[in-house]
Formats: structure tokens, C-alpha cells, sequence
């Protein structure tokens, strides 16, 4: 792990090393906003570092949008304070700070050629004419869209507008790029392209990305780090391997890719691993959460950590269940189990596995490693529902 | 159910029609032989009906009248187009007419332009009250807006001339100005001024170089109707005129005591000029090929 990205403080301290160096490129410091009776954001406190990849990821209305408008400058907190390099930002309007947005539906100029939206920025900000002119072209180069430059919006398509929208965010050389879900409006094929294209420019030009999605795939691919938002609460922030194998609330096991949640009584707590009753059996798995005590819990196993035997496996974590369903997926096989109390269990099983000719009916056992379970605080375990995820 | 009536109606072109007939095709057949005829007929005859008067205005613009009054045709001449301003009182009130039309659709585009924004854009108390009754000045008949507007010049004990008419037409302008942006302010997505300000532009370089040029086509629009609009008015610049003579009061009043063909000279020439305005607009329209 890469104590830079995920171990700096808001005021700018490091907290390994405890030296001062440069401050985080944006710091959300217990930042709450409120519209009459509504939080959209709830004491939101984290940093950005310079160079990073950050997603927020969240359901619509979890307050993400509104987190980058107010780095952006279109909204004002109403408690906390947003800092860009270290200076407070708070009440600086848009067009005094040095970030720039990519907007949803790109919000490209209609009556300006490509090469005049690209040339908004530094027209605005009165660089040098020739300096102007060599900016532009390189920028447009960028996104590769020389050919495009004396064309106007309406002329191109989604996937060239998003480039033009780009490149236009990115000629004023921001502190970081915002971007709101740039790529909702594409296609699935163009949207993997630019997810590709977007990874390529950020590493080419090394600036600070912060990128609003819905789409946790999305997130998981392209980020550094994500945070986790859900009702204007950040519940976890990490690389997308820690979100995804350690998730710390139930939300963010059930929002990120797919998960057995089952209730869990945990016996015993011990150096970051929890002993607990599932289904009526002693497993053990991992705990980073501090809000999990001895009692009532939520244990997360990700399906296609599972495996299936017939005979029960050598090893504490197994539950018996019952066979309930198996699609075939593609790259799986999925396996609906009716665990003990009628717990669904499912699991995922590869090509590799090796599968036993099962049918609706016969009684498996289910194991793991242990450090592929977690236990979770206690939460309402959401009705499992494969679309739920996929779509919003 | 258009298929249908095809194959019903025309037996012969049916085939055609199936193997891709262009849509003039289809329309054409909908109709049939008879229905056709009558239709082009209808069509011919509305826009006959709809030019005549504009016809007979420039016809009379060559005639060679016999006595003061150019209502009879006599025989054709170039003179009166030789000489357009022949008549002192005509030219002042031509004049007075372009100098009214300019102020006033100057002044009502740019308060109607803001009203338009700030209807569509803003959130303010009276606002819906506002939006609603916006049209409330076109229901209201003419004559009844031109008498009221007498009244209260009267009461505040201004002189009618210039000005009030300038007022009087303001007026009944602001409606169809503010009407005809409000329509391009809606139609667009304002996210671009947030784009504006993110890429450091100010607010008053977002305004003139987003906002404005965005709604340029609608407030183009709403200054020609509104120029339109004043040089027409007769009834409320009757009311409020004065002794100040327009170009729609010097015919009226010429109309009992000698009407000069140079009128028709000068409503040709207007006509001619709106031409070119309108050439123009759509010229620049497909230029811009935006909108």
C-alpha cells in the first residue's frame, strides 16, 4: 500500500512519517451540506492527493454530485471547509478556482467550433495569444481530435463530444479534473473505450482526477481509490481491492459487485479476527470494522470465493445447504443454495472448479478461507437481487 | 391504416408505392387523381388570397394617377418611384415612423430579453403571475389599450409626440418580444454557463459570450416582429400621437384628402427591405448552423 494515497490527513500532514510536506491537492474538511431540510452531504472528511484517481460511488441522491459541485464552486458548504492546495476555498466563486469540470452531458458551447470551446478557458483567462494557439493544439492532439477542431458539436458524435469536453476542461492545466459521470450518456462498447482513454490522458498528463459514477464497475477499474458514499455518508474509502475483498458496512458489500450477507452471532473477537455462529455453524472470518462487538453481525463472503463439495471439507468455515437453482452464466456457474433457516447462499463457481454433477435437491457443503469472509456491523441485509446492482 | 387507405384508393399505384415510394409519393396518392387537383387548387387560392393586397400596393406604386387620390389604375410610370420623397408632410411621417419603430424595439428587446430570462430562470415572487399573464396585452383589444394609455398620459399630464408613442409601443411589444425569447431561453441547456464560470470566465463574460449568443436567434426574432409591430400600429399611436404624424396616420388621413401614389412607393420600399432582412436572417441562420 502506498502510504501517500490513502494515509494523508486533511490539514496536510502525513500521518507515517509525520512530516509536512506538500498539502493534499483537495481536502474536505467535515464538510456538511444542507438544502432546507435535506443533508446531502453529511460531515464528509477526506483528501485528495496530487496525481491520484479518485471516484466517489454512490447510489443517485447519495450526495457525490453534490461533493464535486462544491469543489467546483457551484455550491458553498454549509459547515466544513474546502481546501484546493491547502488554501481554503470555501466561498471562492467557479471561476476563481483552478479546477475545471467535465460535465455530465458535456455542456459543450453549440455556436463555438471545437477549437474555440477548447479555447474558451484560456481565452477567459487572457493567456498569450500564441500561447493560446500552441495550448489548444496540443490539448486537442491529446484526445485526438485534430481532424475534428473546426467542427461544431452538433457535428460530432457522444464519444467525440465527451473528447472535445475533455480537452477543454483539461487546456487550463487544473490543480485536478472533476468529472461527473462523463461517460453516462455512452453506449456500453464507446464507454469502455473511454474509460481506457480517460486512464491513458490521466497518466499522460499526471493530474488529479476526482470522477463522480453510480457505475461500481466502473469505479473498480479506472480508481485509485474510491470513496463510498450512501445518503450524503462517505461509509468507506480505500483501494478498490480493500472496497471490494474488506468492505466495511453492509451498503458497501451489497453496492460494490456481489455478496452473500448472512446474519451472524460473533462468539469471539481477537486480532482482527472474529469467531461466529452462521447458519448454525462455528466459522471464522476477518474483522477491520471497530463497530463489530460480540453479538449480533453481518458476515460477508464474496460468491465466487465459495467452493462446493459433496463431502464435508477438512476446516472450520463451512455451511451445509441445499441446492436450490444453477444458471450458467458465461465464466460461471451460479449456485443457489438454501442455507439452514432458509438463508440464501450463492455461489460462483470458475471453469476450474470441480463441480459435481448437482441437481435442485442435494445437500453441498459450502466452504472458504477464512480471510475471504468479514464480519460487518450489524445492518438490515438487503433482499438479494442480481439487477438491483447492475442497473440504477 | 394509411397502407389501407392506399390500396383502397389508388388500385394501379399501389405496387409503386410498396417497392419504396418516396413520402411526396405517398402523399400525392393519398388523394388520388380529384383530390389532388382540388388540393393544389386550395393552395394556389389561399396564397393568391394572402399576396393580392401586396400585389395591388406595388402595382399602384407604378400608376400615373389622374387627379390626388392613386385608386384608380390610369397608366404605368416610373415617376413616382423617380421621386419618392415628393411630399414633405409623407417624409416626416415616414421618418417618424422608422425613428419610433427603432427606439421602441430597442428598448422593449432589451427589457424583454432580461424578463425572458428572469421568467424562465429565476425564482422570484410573482413570477408564475408574471408568466402567465404575459399574453393577457394580446387578448386586450387595441383600441381599449390605446384609450387607457390616453388616459394616463393625460392624467400625468404629459405631452403626447414622440415619446408617448415610444411608450404606447413598448408596451404592446413587450408581450411578443418577451413570448418569443422565453421559447429560445427555454429550449436550451444552461449548463453552459456553469462551464463558462468553471473555465474562469466572469459572469459578465459568461453573459456575453454564452448567454447572449445562445438566445441571439430568439431576441433577432422578437426585434423583427416587434420593429414589424410598431411601424403597422395605427389604432394606439392614433390615441397617442398628438400632432406627431406616423406613416399609418398619414394614410389614414390621406385617405380623405389626397392619396399619393409615393405611399405605395414607400410600402414597396419596406417590403423590399424586409425581404433582404429576411434573406439575410436565413442566410446567417445556415451559416451559424446551430440553433
Amino acid at each position: 500500500m502506498d502510504p501517500t494515497l490513502t494515509d494523508v490527513v486533511p490539514d496536510g500532514r502525513d500521518v507515517v512519517t509525520g512530516a509536512d510536506p506538500k498539502p493534499p491537492t483537495i481536502g474536505i474538511d467535515h464538510v456538511t451540506k444542507a438544502f432546507k431540510d435535506f443533508v446531502a452531504v453529511d460531515d464528509a472528511h477526506f483528501s485528495i492527493a496530487q496525481g491520484e484517481f479518485f471516484s466517489m460511488l454512490g447510489p443517485s441522491g447519495c450526495g457525490k454530485t453534490t461533493t464535486l459541485r462544491m469543489i467546483a464552486g457551484f455550491e458553498t458548504p454549509t459547515t466544513g471547509s474546502i481546501r484546493l492546495d491547502g488554501k481554503d476555498v470555501s466561498r471562492t466563486p467557479p471561476h476563481k478556482r483552478n479546477v475545471n469540470t467535465v460535465f455530465q452531458h458535456y455542456a459543450l458551447f453549440p455556436h463555438m467550433t471545437v477549437w474555440d470551446n477548447v479555447a474558451f478557458g484560456p481565452r477567459s483567462k487572457k493567456w498569450a495569444k500564441a500561447e493560446i494557439a500552441r495550448k489548444v493544439d496540443d490539448v486537442i492532439g491529446v484526445v485526438r481530435m485534430e481532424e475534428f477542431a473546426g467542427r461544431k458539436p452538433a457535428q460530432l458524435s457522444g464519444g467525440q463530444q465527451q473528447r472535445v469536453a475533455l480537452a477543454r476542461a483539461l487546456v487550463n492545466e487544473p490543480t485536478a479534473l472533476l468529472l461527473d459521470e462523463p461517460l453516462g450518456a455512452l453506449d456500453l462498447k464507446l464507454r469502455q473505450v473511454m474509460q481506457f482513454e480517460l486512464k491513458r490522458i490521466q497518466r499522460e498528463i499526471g493530474i488529479t482526477f476526482v470522477y463522480v459514477t453510480h457505475d461500481q464497475e466502473e469505479a473498480l477499474t479506472m480508481s485509485d481509490r474510491i470513496a463510498v458514499m450512501n445518503e450524503g455518508r462517505v461509509e468507506q474509502i480505500g483501494t478498490p481491492t480493500e472496497i471490494y475483498d474488506s468492505p466495511v458496512t453492509v451498503f458497501v458489500a451489497g453496492f460494490i459487485g456481489q455478496a452473500n450477507l448472512w446474519p451472524a452471532d460473533v462468539g469471539s473477537l481477537n486480532a482482527g479476527e472474529a469467531i461466529a455462529t452462521v447458519m448454525g455453524s462455528q466459522v471464522t472470518a476477518a474483522c477491520r470494522s471497530t463497530e463489530v462487538g460480540v453479538g449480533a453481525a453481518v458476515m460477508m463472503v464474496r460468491p465466487e470465493r465459495l467452493s462446493l463439495s459433496v463431502q464435508r471439507p477438512e476446516g472450520v468455515s463451512v455451511v451445509e445447504g441445499t441446492v436450490t437453482d444453477l444458471t450458467f452464466q458465461g465464466p460461471v456457474v451460479r449456485v443457489s443454495l438454501a442455507g439452514a433457516g432458509d438463508v440464501p447462499v450463492v455461489a460462483h463457481l470458475g471453469p476450474d472448479a470441480e463441480l459435481p454433477a448437482l441437481r435442485p435437491g442435494d445437500r453441498v457443503w459450502a466452504s472458504w478461507a477464512p480471510d475471504a469472509a468479514c464480519v460487518l456491523p450489524p445492518a438490515e441485509i438487503p433482499v438479494a437481487d442480481d439487477t438491483s446492482v447492475e442497473e440504477t | 391504416m394509411s397502407e389501407a387507405v392506399i390500396e383502397e384508393g389508388t388500385g394501379e399505384l399501389t405496387g409503386g408505392v410498396k417497392r419504396g415510394g418516396s413520402a411526396e409519393a405517398r402523399a400525392v396518392t393519398r388523394f388520388g387523381g380529384m383530390g389532388d387537383v382540388v388540393l393544389k387548387v386550395l393552395a394556389w387560392g389561399t396564397l393568391l388570397f394572402l399576396f393580392l393586397p401586396i400585389f395591388v400596393i406595388i402595382a399602384f406604386s407604378f400608376n400615373d394617377p389622374a387627379g390626388k387620390f392613386n385608386l384608380k389604375w390610369q397608366s404605368f410610370t416610373f415617376d413616382n418611384w423617380a421621386d419618392p420623397f415628393k411630399y414633405e408632410q409623407l417624409n416626416t411621417a415616414f421618418l417618424n415612423s422608422l425613428e419610433i419603430a427603432l427606439v421602441s424595439t430597442l428598448l422593449s428587446v432589451v427589457i424583454g430579453s432580461f424578463l425572458a430570462i428572469a421568467l424562465v430562470r429565476q425564482r422570484f415572487l410573482g413570477r408564475e403571475t408574471l408568466d402567465t399573464f404575459l399574453v393577457l396585452p394580446l387578448t386586450v383589444a387595441e383600441v381599449v389599450i390605446g384609450a387607457s394609455l390616453l388616459t394616463l398620459f393625460l392624467d400625468l399630464g404629459w405631452n403626447r409626440g414622440f415619446w408617448t408613442i415610444v411608450l404606447a409601443h413598448v408596451a404592446f411589444q413587450l408581450s411578443f418580444v418577451a413570448l418569443t425569447i422565453r421559447a429560445r431561453v427555454r429550449g436550451h441547456d444552461w449548463t453552459t454557463e456553469d462551464a463558462a464560470l468553471d473555465l474562469g470566465a466572469g459572469p459578465v463574460r459568461t453573459f456575453t459570450r454564452v448567454t447572449l449568443p445562445l438566445i441571439f436567434p430568439g431576441i433577432v426574432a422578437a426585434a423583427l416582429l416587434a420593429f414589424a409591430l410598431s411601424l403597422d400600429d395605427f389604432i394606439i399611436t392614433f390615441f397617442n400621437a398628438g400632432s406627431t404624424l406616423t406613416y399609418p396616420l398619414f394614410v389614414n388621413a390621406a385617405v380623405k384628402n389626397g392619396l399619393p401614389p409615393q405611399v405605395n412607393v414607400l410600402a414597396t420600399a419596406i417590403l423590399l427591405g424586409s425581404l433582404a432582412v429576411i434573406g439575410a436572417g436565413s442566410l446567417w441562420a445556415r451559416r451559424r448552423g446551430d440553433t
